[in-house]
């Protein structure tokens, strides 16, 4: 039981990181069509910044632990915002009525491109950070099994759930969220209608990429070493949160990747750590295969 | 009545096709402006021109504000939207996912976006926005009321019966708050109830707002009703413009719908009318 609760803790929290990673693969997906398989860097670029922002912190005697981690969310947020801005405006916009193919093997390349780039400029060792924030809360003992939850668990927790909750709001509320989601139903109206097309989609990225950055930031707390491949996998895993969630649809985001959290923490539990990607990648493998358009996504409607 | 827009030597070629041949005209303020011809005479390519949709390549495309005019054929599409021409689709064009009012408020973009400063202000409910936001629901309202879709506000915009949501589209064109309306075929596809409707909703626009109304029209009863001007379009040239009276007997446009002399004598509605039925749907 003791076992069992800790293992949901744990898959709750990876599963938010997920989520919020997957949040950008799948506004992307819903505005332009495209899956933007340069995500997953960016989430390492932000995992790096953090890295870097928590050491020169340290260098400067900052720390206080909410300014320390105010100070670097909102750094990462705003470096990643420029480097999903830069992304989208050299890798995909030149590409924007090509054929469908094009922009995914730009996307490929855009993601080789930063893999390499961080790993000349910050070197293909693993980066440890010391702890920023240790400690945690004892949920309940038994026979001598702690069920821990860290506050960095909870952090990640509230941080995602207000996240979320803004989020939402932006999209349902505001005027930019309105302009999103015409974009997302008919680029061509939306221009008509006087939305400046380019510039949302140029936002969706940056709003994807501050977002991927959060999680970065919170992965580099939560496990305390980054290096320059780490993207590659967390992408692919998001990219499989947003399709199990039905790609396209922001709330299934949030959904696959806690569903996808859970799996993970429970197949590691149970059966073996080293195959936790196969669980994983079978997940994908049997969505694609029985229920391409996701738990909540629409099924595409054949247009008439 | 001054001229709101002035279109001259016109061209635009698609390969080997010269879809518009050196077409010149002008729409002008609270007046209806038609263009009419037989299907492939380029009608909507002059509505894609118009719109941003496409780059003419030869041709200025005037619009004339008060604070100077505009050359159209220069600006995005979305700058043409928001320097006041709307435009309607021959096939519908919502955004279905959206209910009927957002579709209303949806098109009131860029008044918002001013108000939000750029949704940031949105974001934590600023008063400003708030009351920005709140205006556009009043405006959208009163056009709700104007097209009588105010039950159906809060449905999904591609719910709607086929007629209604031609006149969504036309309110939608309308928040955009234009000062030169372009409809593509807005009566296509209308019985004639709706068609009546559809005139006198055109006729209020034209009266009420003031604006230049750009029309292209197959209906001819439509057509010959409301158009204050009419040009005639065929094979990419300007075949004859004037007032629906001087159109209606102008021997070119008869030949052009109709081909040679033999029909000469059927008045322009009813060749039309002939024409339409073996229109391909």
């Amino acid at each position: 039981m003791g076992y069992f609760l800790q293992q949901l803790i744990n898959g709750l929290t990876l599963g938010m990181i997920y989520g919020l990673i997957a949040l950008g693969y799948t506004m992307v997906y819903g505005i332009i069509g495209m899956i933007n398989f340069a995500h997953g860097e960016i989430y390492m670029i932000g995992a790096f910044l953090a890295v870097i922002g928590f050491t020169v912190l340290g260098l400067l005697g900052i720390s206080y632990v909410p300014v320390a981690l105010l100070i670097v969310l909102f750094t990462a947020m705003l470096f990643t915002a420029v480097y999903g801005w830069t992304l989208e405006r050299v890798a995909y916009r030149p590409l924007r009525s090509a054929p469908r193919l094009a922009p995914l093997i730009s996307a490929i390349g855009a993601s080789i491109f930063f893999q390499n780039y961080v790993q000349l400029a910050q070197g293909a060792r693993v980066k440890p950070i010391a702890p920023v924030i240790s400690g945690g809360y004892t949920v309940f003992e038994e026979g001598g099994f702690t069920v821990q939850l860290s506050y960095v668990q909870i952090l990640i927790w509230l941080l995602t759930l207000a996240l979320m909750v803004a989020f939402a709001l932006l999209i349902q509320r505001t005027s930019l969220g309105r302009a999103q989601r015409a974009c997302e139903q008919d680029r061509a109206m939306a221009s008509l209608v006087g939305i400046d097309v380019n510039r949302t989609i140029s936002l969706t990225f940056v709003i994807g990429a501050t977002l991927a950055a959060v999680a970065g930031v919170m992965v580099t707390l939560y496990y305390g070493v980054v290096d320059f491949y780490i993207g590659f996998l967390a992408g692919i895993k998001a990219f499989t949160a947003a399709v199990l969630g039905g790609i396209g649809s922001l709330p299934g985001a949030m959904l696959g990747g806690l569903i996808l959290g859970l799996v993970e923490a429970f197949w590691s539990a149970y059966f073996s750590v080293e195959y936790k990607d196969v669980a994983a990648f079978t997940i994908l493998v049997l969505v694609l295969i029985f229920k391409p358009s996701g738990l909540l996504g629409r099924p595409e409607v054949e247009k008439v | 009545m001054s001229a709101l827009l002035t279109v001259e030597h016109l061209s635009m070629r698609f390969g080997g096709l010269l879809a518009i041949d050196d077409l010149c005209f002008a729409a002008d303020e609270r007046r209806i402006t038609a263009i009419i011809g037989p299907n492939g005479a380029g009608k909507t390519t002059v509505f894609n021109c118009l719109t941003g949709f496409y780059r003419p390549d030869v041709g200025r495309l005037t619009l004339h504000r008060p604070q100077g005019p505009l050359y159209l054929e220069r600006l995005d599409g979305y700058r043409i939207a928001q320097a006041g021409v709307a435009r309607t689709f021959q096939n519908i064009r919502l955004f279905p996912a959206m209910s009927v009012l957002e579709n209303l408020i949806v098109a009131q973009h860029n008044v918002l976006m001013r108000a939000s400063g750029y949704s940031v202000a949105g974001l934590f409910g600023a008063a400003r926005f708030r009351r920005a936001e709140a205006e556009a629901i009043e405006f959208a309202r009163s056009w709700l009321e104007r097209v009588d879709l105010v039950e159906r506000a809060d449905s999904p915009a591609g719910s709607l019966p086929y007629g209604a949501q031609r006149r969504l589209e036309i309110a939608r064109a309308m928040c955009t708050r234009p000062r030169l309306l372009c409809l593509d075929e807005p009566a296509a596809g209308l019985n004639p109830r709706e068609s009546a409707e559809l005139t006198a909703l055109l006729r209020s626009v034209r009266d009420r707002e003031g604006i230049g109304v750009l029309l292209i029209e197959h209906d001819m009863s439509v057509v010959m009703g409301i158009s204050d001007h009419i040009i005639v379009l065929d094979y990419g040239k300007k075949i004859a413009d004037g007032t629906p009276e001087q159109v209606r007997h102008d021997p070119n446009v008869i030949r052009a719908y109709l081909g040679e002399a033999e029909h000469e004598a059927l008045p322009a509605e009813i060749a039309a009318d002939l024409r339409r039925d073996d229109r391909p749907t």
